[in-house]
């Protein structure tokens, strides 16, 4: 892509599809002799981070898609049969999953060292446009990604966000009728969503190809921000580019591993464990948090179609930018103002993350608006007025000078790099946690489980007590779905054998059919077989349960959390706590009251349990002392029974946990192997560079 | 990339890249494997194919019935004497794919015969009770299988496949 490549194979096959079809000569030119600029550092390599990303996202993507059946009556379970029965299916499903994630985090950065280096200046105005372009179809791409479990929070997101276009005028609810294909979103905005997320992904793997065209026509910027002159000021891209950009994906690597083995939930909502339900709105829809800065400008704005629009502008203002910082100097290291103003810009930015995941309510509402204030000042006041008035500092005569003169100095700091990213990264991340869940309520108390952290492995004895007290006492009322009595057998459960398991199946009655006379047809249950729930269906439940819907308990314990607060869920990303709804649970079993407080109203037919949030709890306590016999000694307490019954259900919403943390340790251990290797062979290969 | 310097070193940076792309192509060969696996039937697919129990009593002489074992067509033919007696009359030798009729069926229960009913050509289903043989025909590319089963002309190449079964009583087998 720069200009007519003297690359010329010497084999003579290739050589005859060379002279018919040049791609090898393309190939070399854009990715092999392309001339990069020798003093590049490593924010430079999240370009390479990102295509790397969309290819992980595209390969796990067409793979899931093949597990995945985008129906609303079956979308949610497809999505639990693949964590549960699929070949490695959870390991793909986290990939693909915290991959969204990461992909935004390292689109960011890149955004951000763009805005830094001045990287959208002349001639580089259309490979920023460019980008811009990506970003908008990452953030359609990343909404539709996560409408498609069919979760509370997918439909719910899907509701709030296709209406934002019903704030257009006159069209408003055309347009928002003609997005869900009905008159509310359901199956036929599942569908195309899902037709959608397959399409999107290859759009801007089309745009890529643009942008990067782009990039090679105009060469890259770099941390001076001065053109290369001569060939000193250059690198061949392989070995040198190559060989950083491969150490730089080998570090998000391991920084990408620690969600998929050993915080796949962290980034989640808890919410979006429980199946759609289009008669219940959660109480606080939070988007993923990669959109929450723009939903903060979205709700900080009191008028609706106001608030769209500003939406949508703080993106497309970004779009200008080439046109609004006219100052020549392009990178911030030479521009004393600009560069104090980029970091205050960047802390506008991650406040409004934090706001977007707040309750708008009060002080935030209040703060929500100055930001959004301030976010748009920079881009249309700030910046327009530093190119004028600013004096910026002499930048070097070449990009040769500027490595001189850091060589003297220290070089560049790249473990501490590491570091920063990884804090960062926790930081900006770790945002999302503010809003979630149960609130109004006190705090479960942390308890100790076997299950916690890198080596955690589930209790054996505690899981088979656990099945007792479900069995005995919780599965009168709630169900166990997806989970099967071949689970029970299965390894890292509750530690059965064959026989075992199908003998518990044969105790359970199941309905089959329907036979050769067309009727259904009770028979003992086999392995294959799922724990029957106890009610046909959610009528027949509430009906028996004064209105109260007793949940499904397969997935509860992902499914309920409560806030850790500031600056717990930043420690918690280090230290892998994971445990909110094991904690939630057992306080929750513990938490009941015979007298409600002084002062307190309890509605008819409510019980108070002061874990609850509200506190006024439709299920009446459920264990006493001595209720369920234990063969092995254990004392027979609800403390005991809470935390074995708890224990059991975490196995239940995630019976592959022992095998994700084993396999994350070897995981581990290669990359770590992999990254050092890389390092040195990347020192090796740039000491010829210097 | 060879330089004027010393011997050893480009031994020692050689041995570097070596070991560098050894690891990269292990952690990339590891890295297939669970997008390779991931193709193969799921662990709920696995255990819907557990054998499954047929009770015969319903199938009277010279009947057959169609069960689905594993999402196979399992075709129980209860067989009358002449059906029997045709299958044993022939030379074995004579057979495109030779096998005698008591290795098709279980001992003592000569009536039964169970065989999968996907042709051996190309995977159609046979119709049974048609055909010269008053066994199987195959209307896709007209295969003809006898009484037990075995091809007797046409382009399937082998005899139609015995599943793996076993008479619980003599009015049960489980096939699986
Ligand atoms: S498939 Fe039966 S004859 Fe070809």
């Amino acid at each position: 892509m720069s200009g007519p490549s003297d690359f010329q194979p010497t084999n003579p096959a290739l050589k005859w599809i060379e002279r018919r079809l040049p791609i090898m000569g393309l190939m070399h030119s854009s990715f092999v002799a392309y001339p990069t600029p020798r003093n590049l550092n490593y924010w430079w390599t999240f370009g390479a981070i990102l295509s790397f990303m969309l290819g992980v996202q595209i390969l796990t993507g067409v793979i899931l898609a093949m597990h995945y059946t985008p129906h609303a009556d079956m979308a949610f379970k497809s999505v639990e049969l693949i964590v549960r029965d699929v070949n490695y299916g959870w390991l793909l499903r986290n990939i693909h999953a915290s991959g969204a994630s990461m992909f935004f985090f390292a689109v960011y950065i890149h955004m951000f060292r763009g805005l830094y280096y001045g990287s959208y200046k002349e001639p580089r105005e259309v490979l920023w446009i460019l980008g811009v372009i990506i970003y908008l179809l990452m953030m359609a791409t990343g909404f539709m990604g996560y409408v498609l479990p069919w979760g509370q929070m997918s439909f719910w997101g899907a509701t709030v966000i296709t209406n934002l276009f019903s704030a257009v005028p006159y069209f408003g609810e055309t347009i928002v009728t003609w997005l869900w294909g009905g008159y509310a979103v359901g199956n036929p905005t599942l569908n195309r969503f899902f037709s959608l997320h397959y399409l999107l992904p290859f759009v801007i793997a089309g745009v890529v190809v643009l942008h990067v065209w782009a990039l090679h026509v105009a060469g890259q910027n770099n941390p001076a921000g001065v053109e290369p002159k001569s060939e000193k000021d250059t690198v061949p891209f392989t070995p040198y580019a190559t060989i950083k950009d491969l150490f730089g994906v080998s570090c998000f690597l391991l920084f990408y591993a620690w969600f998929i083995f050993y915080m796949p939930n962290y980034l989640g909502d808890p919410e979006n464990y429980i199946p759609a339900n289009p008669a219940v709105t959660p109480a606080h829809i939070v988007p993923e948090w990669y959109y929450l800065p723009f939903y903060a400008i979205l709700r900080s704005i009191p008028d609706k179609l106001a608030g769209v629009v500003a939406m949508f502008g703080a993106i497309i203002v970004l779009a200008f930018l080439p046109w609004l910082d006219s100052a020549k100097t392009r990178s911030s290291k030479y521009r004393p103002l600009a560069k104090q103003f980029f970091w205050v810009f960047v802390a506008v930015c991650i406040g409004l993350g934090y706001l977007g995941a707040q309750p708008p309510e009060g002080i935030y509402v209040i703060v929500g608006r100055i930001l959004t204030v301030l976010y748009f000042a920079y881009f249309l006041i700030l910046l327009p007025l530093l190119s004028r008035i600013e004096k910026p500092r002499p930048v070097p005569n070449s990009i040769a000078d500027d490595v001189l003169a850091k060589t003297g100095g220290k070089p560049a700091p790249m473990v501490s790099t590491v570091i920063a990213l990884m804090v960062a990264g926790g930081l900006l991340l770790g945002g999302a946690d503010s809003a979630r869940a149960a609130e109004g309520s006190t705090k479960p108390p942390a308890q100790k489980w076997s299950f916690s952290g890198p080596f955690g492995k589930f209790d054996r004895g505690a899981m088979q007590r656990g099945l007792k007290v479900y069995k005995e006492v919780c599965a009168s009322c709630h169900g166990l779905s997806f989970v099967a009595f071949r689970n029970l057998a299965e390894a890292g459960g509750p530690g059965y054998s064959v026989a075992q398991a199908a003998a518990f199946a044969s105790e359970y009655k199941v309905k089959d059919g329907p036979n050769d006379q067309g009727e259904m047809f009770e028979r003992p249950g086999r392995p294959a077989d799922y724990f029957p729930s106890p009610f046909p269906n959610e009528q027949a439940a509430r009906a028996a349960n004064g209105g109260a819907f007793p949940p499904d308990l397969s997935l509860i314990t992902k499914a309920r959390s409560y806030s850790r607060g500031f600056p717990m869920f930043l420690i918690d990303f280090f230290t892998q706590y994971q445990e909110q709804g094991p904690d939630y649970l057992v306080a929750l079993l513990q938490g009941y009251e015979d007298k409600p407080p002084a002062g307190f109203n309890l509605p008819q037919g409510s019980y108070y349990n002061t874990y609850f949030p509200g506190h006024a709890i439709k299920m009446p306590k459920p264990l006493s002392d001595g209720q369920v016999t234990y063969d092995d000694g254990s004392p027979t307490t609800v403390a005991q029974y809470a935390k074995d019954v708890t224990t059991f259900l975490m196995w239940a919403a995630e019976p592959h946990m022992e095998t994700r943390k084993q396999l994350g340790l070897q995981v581990f251990a290669f990359l770590i192997l992999l990254t050092v290797l890389l390092y040195f062979t990347k020192k090796k290969v740039w000491a010829n560079a210097h | 990339m060879t330089t004027a310097s010393s011997a050893d070193h480009p031994t020692r940076r050689d041995f570097l890249y070596v070991a560098t792309g050894a690891v990269a192509a292990v952690g990339a060969a590891a890295t297939v494997w669970p997008l390779v696996s991931q193709m193969n039937p799921d662990a709920s697919t696995v255990a819907a194919g557990a054998p499954i129990e047929v009770d015969l009593t319903p199938i009277a002489e010279g009947q057959d019935i169609k069960v689905f074992w594993r999402g196979k067509p399992i075709y129980i033919s209860h067989r009358t004497k002449k059906q029997i007696e045709e299958a044993r009359k022939v030379p074995v030798s004579s057979l495109p794919d030779p096998q005698s009729d008591e290795q098709r069926v279980k001992p003592g229960h000569d009536q039964w015969l169970v065989v999968v009913g996907i042709c051996t050509h190309l995977g159609c289903i046979p119709i049974s009770h048609e055909g010269a043989y008053d066994g199987f025909f195959c209307p896709c590319h007209g295969s003809v299988y006898d009484t037990s089963g075995r091809i007797r002309q046409g382009p399937a190449p082998t005899n139609l496949v015995v599943p793996p079964y076993s008479f619980v009583s003599d009015t049960k087998i489980q096939i699986g």
